[in-house]
């Protein structure tokens, strides 16, 4: 973790030297013998720090597989991933927690949050799991960041979808943690939430220097990010940098067809 | 992390109340206990302790001390120029004497029928009011007796009956009925209610004369002078007793008199274990509904564990869950307690079994047990689910309709389920059939035997689901048409979960069915010892049946014309060749024409050849303590009075229900061991007209009010009554584990429906109306109901076949009762319905467009 120091607060983008996600030739097969599928076949990729990465791909393509082998959520059959350093795979689940309370964080198609928590507690929630001191300030400042100062003591049931995938971002954030995965962060929104919901997700890569890596089959959605990977029957297939949602949506059909 | 618990709890408050009242009413039970008993205890300290409060030393008769199954001897009489002995000694600052008998006394009703006390001593006592330091009684009104026509009774009794200061009331003693005016009513210090206990209260040469004790005390009541120990006291006053006495301290007397009242520790004991039924059948629906919302929250824990939380965090949040739910319902239970008391006690009050009560007692230790075991049984209840929330991946929180994964030790589940129902059989066969267990290891293991039989078979009930399912289930689909076929398919879809819910019921079930088959047994096996045993047409016995009663009554009807053959038996507890037990009294001619003495030949002539000190002893008695025709024992009556006899012969009683005691002896020779003798039975042949027989029989003990006359088949009648009436009290009592079970099954089909809101819905967008949504939740509750009875009556029956077998040396036999089994199987589907109505009526209610959009 970072220094606690008031000032490491705002960490301008790229401020995490090097990678943050290094991904080496990684193989996922469900099942076994006839019926054996083949997930990922052999995909290698590096997310640097304060990248926000969008992976995307028809379904059935294994972008999902791939961002929960990245996130740590499953096990690769063959391959490596490694997160600030440290290699996945190898890890305990005790280690496995710990990796996330500090290096990861989750922001999921249908918000999960804790019914029964305020959008506050739902927020500070991972560093309650993880114990130590809460730094209010922080807190407030991403609560701020995502909009919602004045919805805190709201329980998800009085939020509308798109309010309550803010707080799940600010849940996300609030751990400062390496990376930041959204998976299909807009797929249960409608257009004008889902916009404001990638403005966050933006904002947090260029004011913290959040890396992120997104799964996302929008191109709307994935023109936000510093780079899009292309997936397909379990390879990258393709690779664009900052592109405009009408391009990424040709090479997707491109590669949909092919 | 203890928040979110917390707050998971509140807001599941329906669920949390529901799985809490499975632990509530095993609380309640567990704290009522207590409260009842300790209330009935206080009551009896206070009669035993206050009734010497001011007595520093009791002088008693010294006879045999004797306990036996439960009864213990009364100390006999003293002769009442000890007391002007006592007087004379220099520490003793005052003393008197009282009469007190314990059972001879009874108070007529304005009925003309004695009170039954049904066996709570009804006392005669004789008191010196003014010596009041030494009287335990309280005049509540009017005053103390004086001369022989009037007397003092309790102040619950006259209300019970009506009587008011003024009136007269007929009392009988040993003595036939008089009528006395009654001049006062007392109660025992501050105790209001003793029970079904009476008292009658007379002066001293009243009660002597009437208790047949002319010139003798039951007891001498000496004070101390300042400084002088009790100790001292007694030390003082025993070299100056005769043989036949003995001196006490107060507290010492005290403490024997409590010895008699021994039985509350079993009214607790027994009452506890129906608490810990009821606990059990309540471990059961916790776990159940605990692996059900742990199911259903997978999601939510696969969240918690993205966002960092660990495995142990997980496991305390649950269990912490558990903890407070625990709390919330031991606390709840014990103050449900208080009111089950009262419960409890109206329960023994329908049997006429009241007991006496002080002011509630409501002790710490109540407090502390009741809260410890609802605690403890919730926690572990719930620990399985917890550790199946810890297992649930991080992986579930991205998954659509995630599942919990299955446990590891699924596939080893029903060969652990054998393993344990065969180590409960084995517990159970040791426990039964091995011979030299104490009582409490034999039925620490018994309970521990069934509690595993239940557990194997709950564990195994997952694969007997679908094939009962299939039967039980096949009215459903007739009846209930689509909404039956749906409901059946329903119960069978989760097994484990039907399973578990059938099982609380299960329990209860096969427990009320083991009650049902022993019972039943008992009572051919009493039938069949009566029946073997007595010949003689008519039984007259004390009105409770079981109580002896005056010797006089036989007397009095051996007068009557009509009588042909009137054989009287005795019975007092007394010492027999070291060991308690009863001894009776027979008169050896008559008793071979109404008794049937099995394994003697020719019983004529071995009764005949009894003399004066010949006896005849049962067949377990000789052998266990080597005795063979021609030798000799020595008994020691109960008033301390002894004799040489020589067995003159051996004879086999049927063991469930011997009427002789271990030893029989000429009415003669019993008559001079006890100053007092009472009859047990008085054997009656009377030919003539059945109907005018038998009342002229009653018009011949018409003064003696606590005799009763019935024939042979009425009075075994009357003891299957006793049986059936305590069979209906386990009922009552086994109905509240059952009661807890039912509470289970709303549980799961309230999560079920929660659970299927959005098929629900779907179901009703295709055409469902409510009235078939209802229909579909009843019949599946009915399956479950009915899946809990086809596993459980076999297993009560089994139980039952077992505890028979094991009991076959006292001859109980095994009968299955039919009708009774059948009204079992009927009660569970009223259970199954009861359980469906808030189900169901949720599950019509649903908003169908609602139900469909739900996630």
């Amino acid at each position: 973790m970072e220094s606690s120091t008031a000032t490491a607060a705002v960490r301008p983008p790229g401020a995490l030297e090097g990678t943050a996600v290094a991904v080496k030739d990684v193989t996922r097969v469900y099942g076994s013998g006839e019926t054996a599928v083949e997930a990922l076949r052999g995909v290698s990729l590096d997310v640097a720090g304060g990248e926000l990465v969008s992976i995307m791909g028809p379904s059935g393509s294994g972008k999902s597989t791939l961002m929960h082998i990245m996130a740590g959520l499953d096990k690769p059959t063959g391959g490596e991933v490694e997160i600030a350093g440290t290699a996945v795979s190898k890890l305990n689940d005790t280690e496995l927690t710990k990796l996330r309370r500090r290096n990861v964080g989750f922001v999921f198609q249908f918000f999960n949050l804790l019914p029964m928590l305020t959008a506050e507690e739902n927020v500070t929630l991972p560093l309650q799991l993880a114990g130590g001191k809460l730094d209010k300030e922080w807190v407030a400042d991403v609560i701020e960041r995502v909009g919602l100062t004045d919805r805190k003591t709201h329980r998800p049931a009085e939020l509308s979808g798109g309010q309550q995938q803010r707080v799940a971002i600010a849940r996300a954030l609030v751990s400062r943690p390496t990376v930041v995965f959204a998976d299909e962060p807009t797929g249960n929104l409608d257009s004008k939430s889902g916009h404001e919901i990638l403005a966050a997700l933006r904002e947090a890569v260029q004011v913290y220097g959040q890396t992120t890596v997104m799964v996302t089959h929008d191109p709307g959605a994935a023109c936000i990010a510093d780079r899009t990977l292309f997936i397909a029957d379990g390879l990258i297939v393709r690779q664009m940098q900052a592109a405009n949602p009408h391009d990424l949506l040709g090479v997707l059909e491109e590669i949909t067809t092919r | 992390m203890i928040g979110v618990a917390l707050r998971g709890l509140a807001g599941r408050k329906l669920r949390s109340a529901l799985t809490a009242i499975a632990i509530i009413l095993g609380v309640a039970m567990v704290s009522g206990t207590y409260v009842l008993t300790d209330t009935i205890d206080k009551a009896f300290n206070q009669i035993f302790q206050d009734s010497y409060a001011n007595t520093d030393a009791v002088v008693s008769g010294k006879g045999a001390d004797i306990n036996f199954e439960g009864s213990q001897s009364v100390a006999p009489p003293v002769d009442a120029g000890i007391l002007d002995e006592i007087k004379k000694l220099p520490d003793v600052e005052a003393a008197t004497g009282s009469v007190s008998d314990l059972t001879a006394t009874k108070i007529l009703g304005k009925d003309g029928k004695a009170v039954n006390t049904n066996g709570a001593p009804s006392f005669g006592f004789g008191i010196d009011p003014s010596e009041s330091q030494f009287n335990p009684l309280k005049l509540v009104e009017g005053q103390w007796p004086q001369g022989e026509n009037e007397v003092v009774m309790d102040a619950g009794t006259a209300d019970e009956q009506g009587y008011a200061i003024g009136d007269k009331v007929k009392i009988a003693t040993l003595q036939p009925v008089q009528e006395f005016t009654l001049v006062g009513l007392a109660q025992y210090g501050d105790v209001g209610s003793l029970g079904t206990t009476t008292f009658a209260v007379f002066d001293i040469p009243t009660a002597q004369k009437l208790l047949d004790r002319e010139g003798q005390y039951d007891a001498i009541s000496v004070a101390a002078k300042d400084g002088v120990t009790p100790e001292q006291l007694a030390q003082q006053i025993a070299p100056t007793l005769p043989e036949n006495a003995q001196v006490r301290t107060g507290e010492q007397q005290a403490d024997k008199d409590l010895e008699t009242v021994e039985f509350t520790k079993f009214i607790r004991y027994f009452l506890l274990a129906f608490a810990g039924i009821a606990l059990f059948v309540g471990a059961f629906v916790i776990f159940n509904t605990l692996s059900i919302t742990v199911a259903q929250r997978t999601r939510e824990f696969a969240t918690l564990r993205t966002i960092g939380a660990s495995r142990r965090q997980l496991l305390w949040s649950v269990i912490l869950e558990s903890f407070v739910i625990g709390l919330f319902a031991s606390l709840v239970g014990l103050f449900a307690g208080l009111g089950l008391a009262v419960g409890l006690n109206s329960l023994f009050k329908a049997l006429d079994l009241d007991l006496p009560t002080a002011g509630i007692v409501f002790s710490t230790r109540t407090i502390v047990v009741s809260m410890l075991v609802g605690i403890v049984v919730t926690v572990v209840a719930g620990l399985f689910p917890a550790i199946r929330a810890t297992r649930v991946p991080p992986i579930a929180a991205v998954r659509e309709g995630a599942e919990l994964p299955k446990s590891r030790l699924a596939p080893l589940v029903p060969y652990i389920a054998l393993v344990v129902i065969g180590l409960a059989v084995a517990l159970l066969g040791i426990s039964l059939f091995k011979d030299d267990l104490g009582t409490a290891e034999r039925l620490l293991s018994i309970a521990g035997g069934v509690l595993l039989l239940f557990v194997g078979v709950a564990m195994v009930s997952k694969h007997l689901v679908r094939p009962l399912a299939a039967i039980v289930g096949w009215p459903a689909t007739k009846i209930g048409g689509a909404a039956g076929r749906l409901a059946k398919g329903n119960s069978m879809r989760n097994p484990q979960r039907t399973a578990s819910t059938a099982a609380a019921l299960m329990i209860g079930i096969a427990l009320v069915t083991f009650v049902a088959v022993l019972a039943n047994g008992m009572k051919a096996s009493n039938r069949g010892a009566i029946e073997d045993q007595v010949q003689a047409q008519y039984i007259v016995t004390a009105t409770d049946g079981f109580s002896p009663f005056v010797a006089g009554a036989g007397d009095a009807i051996a007068k009557a014309p009509e009588a042909e053959d009137v054989s009287p038996v005795r019975s007092e507890l007394a010492e027999i060749d070291g060991d308690g037990g009863y001894l009776t009294g027979i008169d050896p001619t008559t008793i071979p024409l109404v008794y049937t003495f099995e394994g003697i030949d020719d019983p004529k002539a071995v009764l005949n050849g009894l003399g004066a000190d010949g006896t005849i002893v049962a067949k377990d008695f000789a052998d266990d303590h080597d005795l063979k025709v021609g030798s000799p024992i020595k008994v020691t009556s109960a008033d301390g009075k002894d004799a040489l006899l020589e067995v003159k012969g051996i004879y086999e009683p049927p063991p469930f229900y011997p009427i002789l005691g271990a030893a029989s002896i000429p009415i003669d020779t019993f008559d001079r061991l006890y100053e007092r003798p009472r009859n047990q039975y008085v054997f009656v042949n009377a030919p003539g007209d059945p109907a005018k027989t038998e009342a002229a029989l009653e018009q011949a003990v018409a003064d003696f009010p606590d005799a009763k006359v019935q024939t042979r088949e009425a009075w075994i009648t009357a003891q299957d009554q006793d049986f059936n009436d305590f069979l209906s009290m386990l009922y009552v009592l086994l109905a509240l584990s059952v009661i807890v079970s039912l509470f289970g099954m709303v549980n799961t089909l309230i999560l079920s429906v929660f659970e299927r809101t959005r098929e629900l819905g779907m179901l009703r967008a295709i055409g469902m109306t409510r009235r078939q949504t209802r229909r579909m939740i009843r019949h599946e509750s009915i399956v479950t109901a009915l899946i809990g009875a086809a596993l459980g009556l076999p297993l009560g029956i089994f139980l039952a076949l077992l505890v028979t077998r094991a009991l076959s040396q006292f001859d109980v036999r095994f009968q299955v009762p039919g009708g009774q089994l059948l009204l079992f199987a009927v009660i569970s589907i009223v259970v199954g319905i009861l359980a469906a109505i808030a189900p169901a009526r949720r599950a019509a209610k649903l908003n169908v467009l609602r139900a469909l959009q739900y996630e």
